[in-house]
């Protein structure tokens, strides 16, 4: 038994790490927050040709480096320490997992090689104005065109939807309902018939779209009425990677919370010395340990694919959601008045804990989900 | 990062499950996961399944073979605990001596009290309690108020102990004394090791909420101990009786997860044969306390491999501490809502005695568990203090 990251590990946390607190200051988050694609092109740039993030999971036989989520859980606890304005988890945690998940190898070396090298930003789009996670929730329906497929529905709340110019779409054969009759397409950015709308997102620092499609042509991907175990896997993947993302902004806040505790002074002596602040900040540091221990094992389980996944990553989606929502609501009161300023960045972690919370479903819904899997 | 035993692991752990399939048979199998520090249920039936793990050194695993340990790291001691728990072996009676006491003198102790202790709590001839807890020393340890004052070649010992766990069943005390007249908080204390059986210690049982006595008064009056028993130096009292606290804060909660889990699991099968497991706030608060149950484990392994790399456990303990007896006190709550009007009964035979289910007995023991070994407040504050750096109350 052995729960700690390589010497490697460390070094790529390291180089993460220096990468991301030079790219993604509090300057530059609010900067791209303001603009309608929301991140820095040459970052993402710089991420693929120097660090090679983009093709960190993929295999080598399709571009990639063929690392595990291990190493992929680093980099988004990374950014997610610095509210990393990037189409990222869209590309990585969302799209290339689909294609791994789904795609036959002719496929994966078709989409997977263009992701690997930064050239493709890709997103998955399954959501719909219903706002449900589930296989239910999937009502676009693909249909047969004289050998070709096409598309018709509204797909929302798609992250970097606008920015992707490749887009993984689930949708389901007419006439089936629930897990059966699902199946994975790809489109174009640009697809004649798709339009795309930017939404006016509550947390700014992560990009989100409407889809809505009308006849639009579209690539199989995968076993046609195969699709809904890949997504599902697909899903628990996202789920681990959010949660590291999650965990690393917790740890964020935290830190954030002990600094200035220990300098504001009231009643003639820092606000830490007070146990009523104290013990807030000692349930914080017990709440982040506990989501990066999840995040960390729910990593390592699916590095590993094992059957422990889906029970691992609704754990782990679950605690990381609500510990980070509460270290970043204890930060605002922490702070105080200056808490609640827009100037102050405790608001941009704030919306960012609840928008992660709320995508790929809440704490809620996934101890629903960890109930069923675990046979309650 | 890899939660699979390495080769010598499996192996060890192999050799654990045929002891334990081969001597955990008959009554002792029949007691199940019973017992507690606040549980004597089964006591003499416990007693010689203790012995029984005694005569094979699987008490103090941990300690130096020249004491008649089996020197084992701390993966291993993890992973006996483990086999230990899964096959719902018999709670452990001798948590005080071997848990606390052992390894506070192995720290400070001389070869001469070394030679004369461990080997009595390992065949566990000898039971120990602890002497800390004063009606004005609770939370604030340091106020303790019992001294000792030195007469010729003995300690003579004046003053009153209280939550005293299994005093009543000890031969011995480890009593944190002020040894130092006039003196005031960490200073001027002493760890002395004082018999039981004498007629200057006197032991008043006190009946606990959940209606056993399992803990005491213990009163001295005059009472005495040899000069040489006194563990570390005379005065540095303080440091040996926090180095206790950090081993009863320590690595005990790492295997504690598995008897959690169990206790979850029939929580969870009783929930679904009344129905109660369709509800969508018990699955909610079930799923609940089955995440923390897993975090504990995970927390369990991360603070293990840090151990291991770097040898001390330190005030991350508090930690452990803190999560698990809150998550195990919520699991008491939750378990009599599970219960409903069940729960409202105790005695199943109605023959009198105010005998606790088991989930009774979760309920309301849990609620020691965020009290003793240092409150939670009190962990708080180590966290707080200790490991964010955060700036100390003035006092």
């Amino acid at each position: 038994m052995n729960f700690a990251f390589s010497e490697e590990q460390d070094q790529l946390r390291d180089v993460v790490r220096r990468f991301v607190e030079e790219k993604s200051s509090e300057e530059e988050v609010r900067r791209l927050m303001d603009t309608e694609v929301g991140y820095d092109p040459n970052v993402w740039a710089q991420m693929a040709n120097e660090l090679g993030l983009q093709s960190l999971h993929i295999p080598e036989e399709f571009g990639g480096q063929g690392f595990s989520f291990v190493e992929l859980a680093i980099v988004f606890e990374e950014q997610g320490r610095r509210l990393l304005c990037s189409p990222y988890f869209a590309t990585v945690a969302l799209a290339t997992n689909a294609i791994l998940n789904a795609g036959t190898s002719d496929e994966k070396a078709a989409l997977l090689p263009g992701i690997a090298s930064g050239e493709t930003i890709a997103t998955l789009a399954f959501t719909e104005p219903n706002g449900r996670w589930d296989a239910d929730g999937i009502t676009m329906i693909a249909r047969e065109d004289g050998g070709g497929w096409v598309l018709d529905g509204t797909k929302m709340f798609v992250i970097d939807g606008n920015n992707a110019n490749l887009i993984v779409v689930a949708a389901r054969a007419a006439g089936t309902s629930g897990e059966a009759g699902i199946s994975f397409f790809t489109v174009t950015g640009d697809a004649q018939g798709l339009t795309r709308t930017a939404l006016a997102t509550m947390d700014q620092t992560r990009k989100q779209s409407k889809l809505e499609f009308a006849g639009v042509k579209a690539t199989p991907l995968g076993a046609a009425g195969q699709g809904w175990s890949a997504l599902s896997k697909t899903l628990d993947q996202a789920a681990v990677c959010l949660s590291n993302e999650m965990a690393g902004g917790a740890q964020f806040v935290l830190d954030m919370s002990v600094e200035y505790a220990k300098v504001r002074v009231q009643f003639g002596r820092p606000i830490g010395s007070f146990q009523a602040i104290k013990h807030k900040c000692a349930d914080m540091l017990l709440e982040v340990e506990s989501a990066k221990s999840a995040a960390y094992y729910s990593a390592w389980a699916a590095g590993e694919d094992n059957e422990e996944l889906p029970v691992v990553a609704s754990l782990s989606k679950a605690y990381c959601s609500d510990a980070y929502f509460h270290a970043t609501a204890e930060n605002i009161q922490i702070h105080g008045g200056i808490g609640f300023t827009w100037e102050h960045p405790a608001h941009l972690y704030f919306k960012r804990a609840k928008s992660s919370e709320i995508l790929l479903g809440d704490a809620t819904y996934h101890r629903e989900l960890l109930a069923q899997r675990i046979g309650i | 990062m890899d939660f699979r035993d390495t080769p010598a692991e499996a192996a060890f752990r192999d050799e654990i499950r045929a002891w334990l399939s081969e001597n955990l048979v008959g009554e002792f199998a029949a007691l199940g996961g019973r017992g507690g520090p606040a549980d004597e249920r089964g006591w003499d039936t416990r007693m010689e399944w203790e012995r029984t793990l005694g005569r094979d050194r699987w008490v103090g695993m941990s300690w130096p073979g020249e004491y008649g340990g089996r020197n084992l790291n701390f993966s291993q001691q993890v992973i006996f605990n483990e086999e230990y728990a899964k096959a719902n072996a018999p709670a452990r009676i001798s948590f005080f001596g071997e848990g606390l006491f052992a390894p506070t003198l192995i720290a400070y102790g001389t070869h001469e009290q070394k030679s004369r202790f461990l080997p009595k709590i390992q065949s566990v001839d000898e039971l120990w309690c602890q002497g800390y807890s004063e009606p004005d020393a609770g939370s604030d340890l340091s106020n303790v108020a019992t001294r000792a004052v030195r007469d010729g070649d003995e300690w003579v010992i004046n003053g009153q102990k209280v939550w005293t766990t299994l005093a009543h069943r000890a031969q011995w005390c480890f009593v944190v004394a002020r040894t130092e007249a006039g003196s005031t908080g960490h200073k001027g204390l002493s760890y002395l090791l004082v018999p039981m059986d004498q007629p200057g210690v006197e032991i008043r049982p006190l009946r606990q909420m959940t209606g056993s006595a399992e803990f005491n008064e213990v009163y001295f009056s005059d009472a005495r101990t040899s000069a040489d028993l006194v563990l570390g130096e005379v005065g540095d009292g303080w440091a040996v009786a926090m180095a206790t606290l950090g081993f009863e804060r320590g690595t005990a909660f790492m295997s504690q997860q598995l008897a959690f889990q169990r206790e979850l699991r029939e929580i969870i099968e009783v929930a679904q044969s009344n129905g109660r497991s369709k509800e969508a706030t018990t699955r909610q608060e079930l799923a609940d306390s089955y995440i923390g149950v897993q975090i504990m484990k995970y927390n369990g392994m991360r603070m293990l491999t840090d151990l291991v790399a770097r040898g001390v456990i330190g005030p991350s303990s508090s930690i452990g501490k803190l999560f698990w007896s809150n998550w195990h006190r919520t699991l008491g709550e939750r378990a009599m809502d599970v219960l409903g009007t069940d729960a409202l009964l105790v005695a199943s035979e109605g023959n009198g005695e105010y005998e606790l289910e088991d989930f009774h007995q979760i309920f309301m023991s849990s609620r020691a568990e965020t009290i003793y070994a240092g409150a939670s407040e009190i962990q708080r504050n180590i966290i707080g203090e200790r490991v964010l750096g955060l700036p100390r109350e003035p006092r």
